[in-house]
């Protein structure tokens, strides 16, 4: 990229995106986002976008323009991540990456949904696989996993149970474990405050 | 130095819990093709590039390192044989071997656990590249004793080429790689409308909004109707998933009638090289259990 566009993106006046979540993206080292000329190749490249509200430049520009109402559009979660807006995008943007940090934000901000909540918190943390083989109802994955002469579970975390620990470890020091309890924690709150207001 | 034709097979969550004919069939074939292929003890999910990636960049990044330094400690390079799990890895990878500031907090973090540490002495290997590109249509032809006279589609899927400046395996938008493989297999591909979009599991979306992730499929479906191949050829566990469960999906509740087997590279690789149908999986699978594979078995050459 030339030293100018170099340049021009880095700038640090530029008010129509200098959101507090345009400052998100810029510290998350996506500030390429500023070279953005709104074209729209990322939306008319999206295969979900085809069959549904999600709109990928509209989603990011709101984020942009400071349009917080972005982060509990539950839109933002019909991505599948199939990165064709990031290799099409003439301007070089990872589009699917500012994506992601958006859905980061959002979490942060307790915008979790509970199927993904699940997830991570009844899955994921506890067992340390995204699809696990463990418990009575997987019985018949094991069974099969006998069946072609492999051990009942993986030699994976499946085997070590120690090692779940040691993951859950890990993820508690990150703060993966605060983060979900910070978002569930502020989703619960919302519910309160909005049955609060219908009682009202 | 990492050891050479070995490999430290990452097993991730959906084949060995759910497809785990292609764990057989993935071993059966590399081990016959010579690679020496062990295990990867204590690993966990990769984490999934869509749905933990989307909680927090950085958490994923470390959870994805641990399982990186696992492969480390055995002087291997990583192969995997699924589009999340490669995307995970091989970009974690990447990005961690360039980015020193990463890198350290990564490190700082997983020192807290005990004996990890990311040193960035592996690559991570997904089979369709190195089945296509190590082995190559040109090395197959040797090593199996039968071909499969078939008609198939082959899905992609989205992380093993996406995004290429990152993966560096080849062009997106008209890959090759599979098809020129596959053919040397008997196998003729079949291209269809939209063949390289996704098939709508990834991202978290199958698990929020099961009705989308429906809607982007049906429409992949009635494009592979339209060509009416005899399997689906997918590099994908993930993938594999949605088209299993999805056209039974379609059957059930958008009076569908589809039947279309779908099988794993490996899967018909391992059937080339020899493994028996049976161990194919494919009774066990939702679709097409009544498939059997086409073909005849390679003529010896009389000298």
């Amino acid at each position: 990229m030339s030293e100018n566009v170099e340049k021009y993106i880095k700038r640090k006046v530029y008010k129509s995106t200098s959101s507090r979540i345009a400052q998100k993206f810029v510290d998350a080292g996506l500030e390429k986002i500023r070279a953005c000329i709104n074209c729209g190749t990322c939306t008319g490249s999206c295969p979900s976008g085809r069959r549904t509200a999600y709109r990928t430049r509209s989603a990011i520009r709101r984020a942009l323009t400071g349009d917080e109402s972005v982060l509990k559009d539950i839109d933002i979660w019909l991505c599948s991540t199939c990165y064709y807006c990031y290799e099409r995008c003439p301007r070089d943007i990872p589009v699917t990456d500012m994506i992601i940090k958006l859905r980061n934000i959002a979490v942060e901000e307790g915008y979790i949904l509970d199927s993904h909540f699940g997830l991570a918190n009844d899955i994921f943390y506890a067992t340390g696989h995204g699809v696990p083989a463990t418990g009575e109802n997987n019985k018949k994955w094991r069974d099969l996993r006998e069946s072609y002469g492999l051990p009942p579970l993986p030699p994976t975390v499946h085997s070590y149970p120690e090692a779940v620990k040691e993951c859950q470890e890990l993820m508690n020091a990150v703060g993966f474990r605060k983060l979900l309890d910070n978002a569930a924690k502020l989703k619960e709150e919302r519910a309160q405050a909005a049955k609060k207001d219908k009682e009202e | 130095m990492v050891k050479e034709n070995t490999f430290a097979f990452f097993l991730g969550c959906l084949m060995p819990n759910r497809y785990p004919a292609i764990e057989k069939s993935t071993k059966f074939v590399m081990q016959k093709l010579g690679y020496e292929i062990l295990d990867m003890e204590r690993a966990t999910c990769c984490p999934a590039p869509g749905v933990f990636r989307s909680f927090n960049k950085g958490d994923w990044m470390v959870a994805a390192a641990r399982n990186l330094c696992i492969a480390e400690k055995l002087d291997s390079d990583i192969l995997t044989v699924c589009n999340g799990c490669f995307g995970t890895l091989q970009e974690v990878n990447k990005h961690l071997k360039e980015n020193k500031e990463h890198r350290e907090l990564v490190n700082e973090k997983l020192k807290l656990i005990g004996n990890y540490e990311f040193r960035g002495t592996i690559d991570v290997r997904h089979v369709a590249e190195v089945l296509g590109y190590e082995v190559g249509p040109w090395g197959i032809e040797d090593v199996i004793i039968r071909k499969v006279n078939a008609r198939a589609v082959i899905h992609y899927g989205c992380h093993f080429l996406k995004p290429t400046r990152i993966r560096e395996i080849e062009s997106s938008e008209g890959p090759t790689i599979i098809e020129e493989f596959v053919e040397a297999l008997g196998i003729e591909s079949v291209r269809f409308k939209e063949q390289l979009t996704c098939c709508g599991a990834g991202g978290g979306v199958k698990a929020y909004d099961g009705t989308a992730s429906m809607r982007i499929f049906g429409e992949k479906m009635k494009n592979i109707d339209e060509v009416k191949p005899d399997f689906i050829l997918d590099i994908c566990p993930f993938c594999h998933l949605q088209y299993e469960t999805g056209q039974d999906y379609l059957n059930k509740n958008k009076s569908c009638n589809y039947d279309y087997p779908v099988i794993h590279l490996s899967q018909l690789t391992a059937y080339c090289m020899g493994m028996d149908q049976e161990f194919i999986g494919l009774q066990y699978q939702l679709m097409g259990r009544e498939y059997i594979f086409g073909g005849e078995e390679k003529e010896e050459e009389v000298i």
